[in-house]
């Protein structure tokens, strides 16, 4: 439709023009903050990374070990029955390439991003990270062997960011 | 016609902090004594639908419709959720089963404001942002004017907003669930440091963190759940122009909308006889005495005069708060009205402990989102299916 009409009437604005103020327009930051409580389990979740550990959390009547841990079972609807370290090493479930920052601006270097099941963890549950170490990513393999790295001790500070990435085991 | 009744409650109680539990947890927590409460109901099964009421900033979400089915048991089940106020969730709520597709629905809201660490920014970014904002100040000035133009044109009085704080913070003394009940009288109201004038310090219900879920079902399944059901009468919810420039400000037109809406469903003719007490907002000391005469449970300007012959006390004839009202117990945000409702609820079954109020049948809850809106909506409630 619009390829037929070779000329609009009016004059047609451009980008230039809102930002030069010609445009009226409204300009307001909140001012929004928050400081989440972590909780029961994500408290023990973070203090366990600052120790170098992944903490899961146990449910004995669906018998999961379940990562990152919960204060209850999403599947049975109760309370867990305890926590307990899984292993920091696991197999690649699913990856991605990203090369769009998270300003959507484009990065030459691109960022691995995976979804990693934990050993010691039951099917399907684990993290998501990092992968690190890699040259070439077409080398990422599904099912490939990863471990943690991680921080010095004395860097940790109990956030995710405490395990640096996981690189490939080999 | 189907008929709508309440089986389970659940709450976490309320309180000004709570470091120690997530929201996530928090939820769990409430859900998991209404499904108690509910005939220990498993709602991994036996819950048909889940409304979750939740507004995005207050959670510091974007989506926060996504982080809310672990803690309910709405994993892999019907779950949505409504942004506004929670007796509005409780209306649709009520409709779901009213089409006839869904028996139990469990519906949750909570509010967290201590993991808030700008309030008040929030409740400034609800302003218009041409006409208003930019003007400065803290947003509940509009109570402020509002109280102001309210007492001017009604006649009900400052000290009897006093009297107010004094009852429901007094109430709350008696309510193990509430934040922030106290010994006050009308002369510590009077102290109180001035805010925005007319309105003291002490007249603003504080924020307070805690989760309501309650449970509703269908008259088909409603006694097997619970042998004390609560039945919803009528629900209304209504919704005045946003503009502070032009908006009523002597009246709660938003709250009288829904009550009408409400009452014509519940077959009311006359509330101040027929409804034995009320459970209304009360963000501001002022709004009991407005929210009163919106509801019609007095004519304009005789909600003061109530107040001060004590008949809106527990002992009197047309007990307002039992709770405590949000003075006593705090503004838990969107989970206001849900507050507000288990009170009434909790009165109806008889399981009000000592601030139990005698032979009541009727009772109503109101909800206000608060500053600045000028939205409310209402529920009638009987233990009589009738
Ligand atoms: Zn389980």
């Amino acid at each position: 439709m619009s390829e037929k009409i070779k000329h609009f009437p009016g004059e047609s604005l451009k980008g230039r023009d809102i930002r030069e103020g010609r445009v009226p327009t409204i300009k307001h930051r909140p001012n929004v903050k928050y400081l989440w409580s972590a909780g029961v389990a994500m408290s023990r979740f973070l203090e366990g990374l600052k120790k170098g550990k992944i903490v899961g959390s146990s449910c004995k009547k669906c018998q999961r070990i379940m990562v990152p841990p919960r204060a209850f079972c999403e599947e049975c609807f109760r309370p867990v029955d305890g926590y307990t370290n899984v292993k920091d090493t696991g197999t690649i479930n699913t990856y991605s390439v990203s090369y769009v920052a998270g300003d959507a601006s484009r990065i030459k270097e691109p960022i691995l991003v995976a979804v990693i099941d934990l050993d010691g963890a039951s099917k399907g549950m684990g993290i998501l990270h990092l992968l690190g170490e890699i040259d070439d990513w077409k080398t990422i393999k599904f099912g490939m062997k990863v471990k943690a790295v991680w921080k010095l001790p004395e860097e940790r500070t109990g956030t995710i960011t405490d395990i640096k990435y996981f690189k490939p085991m080999e | 016609m189907r008929e709508v009744a309440i089986v389970g409650v659940g709450c976490t109680g309320f309180k000004s902090v709570t470091p120690e539990i997530s929201y996530k947890e928090m939820m769990f927590e409430a859900a998991t004594r209404a499904y108690q409460d509910a005939g220990n109901i498993n709602p991994r099964k036996d819950i048909d639908a889940f409304i979750s009421v939740a507004e995005d900033y207050w959670e510091g979400f974007s989506i926060f419709d996504e982080f809310v089915p672990d803690q309910l048991g709405a994993v892999l089940r019907h779950l949505f959720t409504v942004s506004g106020d929670s007796i509005i969730g409780l209306a649709t709520a009520y409709m779901l089963i009213k089409t006839g597709y869904f028996n139990t629905v469990a519906l949750e809201s909570h509010g967290k404001p201590s993991d808030i660490l700008t309030l008040h920014d929030i409740v400034s970014f609800a302003m218009d942002p041409i006409l208003n904002r930019p003007l400065g100040g803290h947003p509940f000035y509009v109570a402020g004017m509002e109280m102001n133009r309210f007492l001017c044109t009604t006649g009900n009085t400052r000290d009897q907003c006093a009297m107010i704080v004094a009852k429901n913070k007094g109430n709350a003394l008696s309510n193990a669930f509430a934040a922030y009940g106290a010994n006050v009288d009308v002369e510590d109201v009077l102290n109180s440091d001035m805010q925005f004038y007319p309105l003291k310090k002490i007249e603003i219900s504080k924020p307070a963190d805690g989760g309501i879920v309650i449970i509703l079902a269908s008259d088909k399944v409603a006694t097997k759940l619970n042998e004390n059901p609560v039945w919803i009468k009528g629900v209304g919810w209504a919704s005045e122009t946003p503009s502070l420039e032009t908006r009523c400000w002597s009246k709660a037109i938003y709250a009288r909308l829904a009550a009408e809406m409400a009452y014509k469903k519940a077959g009311i003719m006359t509330p101040s006889v027929e409804v034995d007490f009320a459970e209304v907002d009360d963000l501001f000391s002022y709004k009991e005495l407005q929210h009163m005469e919106a509801l019609k449970l007095c004519r304009s300007g005789e909600a003061g005069k109530l107040t001060e012959e004590g008949i809106t006390q527990l002992d009197g004839y047309l007990p307002i708060n039992p709770s405590g009202g949000m003075l006593g117990m705090g503004w838990p945000l969107e989970a206001a009205g849900l507050q507000r409702l288990q009170e009434v609820v909790l009165q109806l079954r008889g399981q009000a402990g000592n601030r139990q109020l005698s032979d009541v049948e009727i009772g109503v809850a109101q909800s206000w989102r608060g500053i600045p809106t000028a939205t409310g909506a209402v529920a009638v409630l009987s233990n009589y299916k009738g």
